[in-house]
């Protein structure tokens, strides 16, 4: 707990003691915008790449093929119910882009043949950035809504590309963050072999560094093995070489083998990561806050549990309709100017109101620290603290961010 | 025989009168409290604070409300879909109404009739007839009804929904609405002065709470709240109650665990009262001395003197206490 960037305390919120501001202007400006009459139409696109996933061992639990979308047209629903008192229509128009980056839509009677303005991505780094890059697509305001290489929030930012997904970073710093509650701080860890793998142990490794935990020794898992048989008798082994520790860490971010883990290690310990206790934006078991409802209402139109992209893109969807909402206005950027700046906020059931970090675009959000039949904790956690939000000791920090691309906007 | 009844009434009353006169307090009164997590309500003796009894009712008690004459209390049952009357005398469920799907809060007309209820899952408001159990309307509302208020002259019905942000106004004649008012995210609950003139709105996520002209529908003044040492975004405001002598206002501050005291008319903070964990919901006691909070992740009641500001006593009820309605002795 020595890390002095989290702990300077908000001395202005001090001397602030008692205050009322009064926010006149935006009240204004909202009433003017209830009372307006003139009609607004709003086009959103969502982009969505199929990309062939990896084989894993277990068939249990298979990503189901709406993933994303599901929660794209909840939040679109919302959005219509909202617009109807606004004299706002919204329409969603779905669209596929195949491994070269063709790009079709998936219904025959979509209402764009070409993404508009207003994009929502569900796509890997690489073809975000292609994606961002092109010239005809300078204008338009992106959103990833899964795609969690930090490196995006970093060094390889966009201006025209925003984040709703959480980072490995910040689900990294959720789990340190509780870690270092715990006192846990004896650590080993077993990564996988695929790049997200390697990805999420890295901003792991950052994390602890950063909270000065210590992970005495790591693993790689190589075995081909069939753990749905061999589990008992491979894991004990594989696990018998690290010493005494408190936790064992394991990072398997293609949900390949991590499953096995539990009471199959040679030390009784608990498991955190991507198995056991898992930092996430989103899961079944989150229900407080009106979370409940949320779960409800998407379970209804969609015949299943909310996934975290469900959950990035039904926010996505919101947070360009609130956008709209405050501004009366469809255009790429008036909505993302509104979106960076210190008026938009937006209730998702989270507990804390999310906005975005202006100066690299990614969403600050809660991080559910979950075990698949309950929310264990909700990060951040009580006592890291920082100078302009709590939810600012999530992943990378203005100061530790390479991103340029907002400076000037 | 119909000069003989009336009499007898006027000699009731009179007595009642005189009861009252002769000991200068009247007889205990009672708060009650719904549990949702324990499906019972419980009813707090306001002179000894003590709980008397607790009863079992229906599903995920959410909203009560008594009848005007206190002859009933009716209750959201929320996972049950009804509103289920009670009688407080003796904690029986006389009837059960059809409320819609999940209602959460209601607010029953002037008229002692009809009950305006949100239909949280539905993005509904039912208007329910509590005589005949009849439901004469809907109202398609925002996603995610809660608060829910009738003006004290009765034209007017307000509901807030969570996710559209808006408060919409609804003609009570009609039963339609007629104007629809965007305020910050996640408003929660809605409370008519005792004149009718402004409503306040509380919005928990935006944290802020808007004072609203009732004539015009236009945000009079916004505010947000600032407690010294507690994170900006845990100050979310839920219940409000405004004292009926125009002076006060009591809302309260979820997460925080504190329930600010504002100026009714300056919009200024007078005070910050600590109580239980996560505050949902207030309600005055016999003559605006005291006010109860709901701390609903503690599970338990703290009484506040409205006069001196300071917390009296905390009284354990059920898990999850939500709700409060006042019922005089």
């Amino acid at each position: 707990m020595t890390i002095p960037l989290f702990f300077h305390l908000a001395a202005a919120r001090r001397r602030l003691a008692v205050l009322l501001s009064g926010l006149q202007a935006v009240a204004l400006l909202w009433v003017a915008m209830a009372s307006c009459g003139s009609a607004l139409e709003v086009d959103l696109s969502y982009i969505r790449q199929e990309v062939a996933r990896p084989p894993v061992l277990s068939n249990l639990d298979p990503v189901p093929e709406d993933e994303g979308q599901a929660g794209a047209r909840l939040g679109h629903a919302d959005n219509v119910t909202t617009g109807r008192f606004l004299s706002q229509t919204y329409r969603l128009s779905v669209f596929d882009m195949d491994e070269d980056g063709h790009i079709t839509p998936s219904e025959a009677d979509a209402a764009l043949k070409t993404p508009g303005e207003l994009v929502l991505m569900d796509a890997p780094m690489d073809t975000l950035l292609a994606f961002a890059d092109a010239p005809e697509n300078a204008h338009k305001l992106i959103i990833n809504v899964s795609a969690p290489d930090t490196a995006l929030r970093d060094s390889a930012c966009r201006a025209n590309l925003l984040h709703v997904a959480p980072s490995y970073a910040m689900r990294a710093d959720a789990l340190t963050q509780f870690l270092v509650m715990r006192r846990w701080d004896d650590l080993v860890m077993i990564e996988g072999r695929r790049p997200a793998d390697k990805a999420f142990a890295d901003a792991i490794r950052s994390s602890m560094a950063k909270f000065r935990l210590k992970i005495s020794a790591t693993k790689e898992w190589v075995s081909d093995a069939d753990l749905r048989r061999t589990a008992a008798t491979e894991l004990p082994v594989f696990t018998q070489s690290f010493r005494k520790h408190d936790v064992l860490i394991v990072a398997d971010e293609t949900d390949d083998f991590a499953r096995y883990l539990p009471y199959n290690t040679w030390l009784p310990r608990p498991i955190a990561g991507s198995e056991g206790l898992v930092p996430t934006t989103w899961s079944p078991a989150v229900e407080s806050w009106g979370a409940a409802q949320l779960q409800s209402r998407f379970k209804e139109a969609a015949g299943r549990d909310m996934r975290p992209v469900d959950y990035s893109a039904w926010a996505a969807i919101r947070a360009i309709g609130e956008a709209v909402t405050r501004t009366n206005a469809a255009d790429a950027a008036t909505i993302r100017s509104f979106m960076l700046s210190d008026q938009f906020e937006l209730a998702g059931f989270k507990g804390r109101k999310l906005s975005f970090r202006a100066w690299n675009g990614q969403m600050r959000q809660v991080i559910h620290l979950v075990q698949p039949r309950a929310v264990v904790a909700n990060a951040p956690l009580p006592g890291f603290l920082h100078q302009v939000t709590e939810l600012d000791t999530l992943g990378l920090d203005e100061p530790e961010s390479d991103c340029k691309a907002f400076v000037t906007q | 025989m119909r000069h003989w009844i009336r009499a007898q009434n006027v000699r009731r009353a009179a007595l009642a009168g005189a009861c009252i006169l002769a000991t200068g307090v009247a007889t205990a009164g009672e708060m009650w409290i719904s549990n949702e997590k324990d499906h019972t309500v419980s009813v707090i003796d306001t002179q000894t604070l003590e709980v008397k009894a607790t009863y079992n009712v229906g599903l995920r008690p959410r909203g009560i409300t008594f009848a005007k004459d206190y002859s009933v209390l009716y209750i959201c049952a929320s996972d049950d879909d009804t509103v289920e009357v009670l009688d407080p005398d003796t904690g029986v469920v006389l009837r059960r109404l059809p409320s819609g799907e999940d209602p959460e809060q209601f607010a029953l007309h002037p008229d002692n009739t009809h009950l305006y209820i949100a239909n949280e899952e539905d993005a509904l408001a039912t208007v329910l007839d509590v005589q005949s159990g009849e439901a004469i309307a809907e109202i398609d509302v925002g996603i995610e009804p809660e608060g829910m208020a009738v003006s004290p002259d009765g034209t007017i019905a307000v509901v807030t929904s969570e996710t559209t942000n808006m408060v919409h106004w609804i003609d009570t004649k009609e039963q339609h609405i007629f104007h629809n008012t965007l305020v910050a995210q996640r408003p929660r609950h809605a409370e008519f002065s005792d004149k009718g003139d402004r409503l306040w709105v509380s919005s928990e996520i935006g944290g802020t709470i808007a004072v609203i002209d009732t004539a015009t529908q236009e945000v009079l003044h916004e505010m947000r709240v600032q407690i010294p040492g507690i994170s900006d975004d845990l100050v979310q405001p839920v219940g409000i109650r405004l004292s009926s002598d125009g002076t006060k206002a009591f809302v309260a501050l979820g997460p925080s665990n504190h329930v600010a005291v504002i100026d009714q008319q300056t919009f200024e903070v007078l005070d910050f009262v600590l109580v239980g964990r996560r505050v949902w919901h207030l309600e005055f006691s016999e003559d605006d001395k005291q006010i109860y909070s709901t701390n609903g992740v503690s599970g338990d009641v703290t009484v506040i003197d409205v006069e001196t500001l300071k917390p009296i006593k905390t009284i354990k009820v059920g898990r999850f206490p939500w709700g409060a309605a006042f019922r005089p002795g």
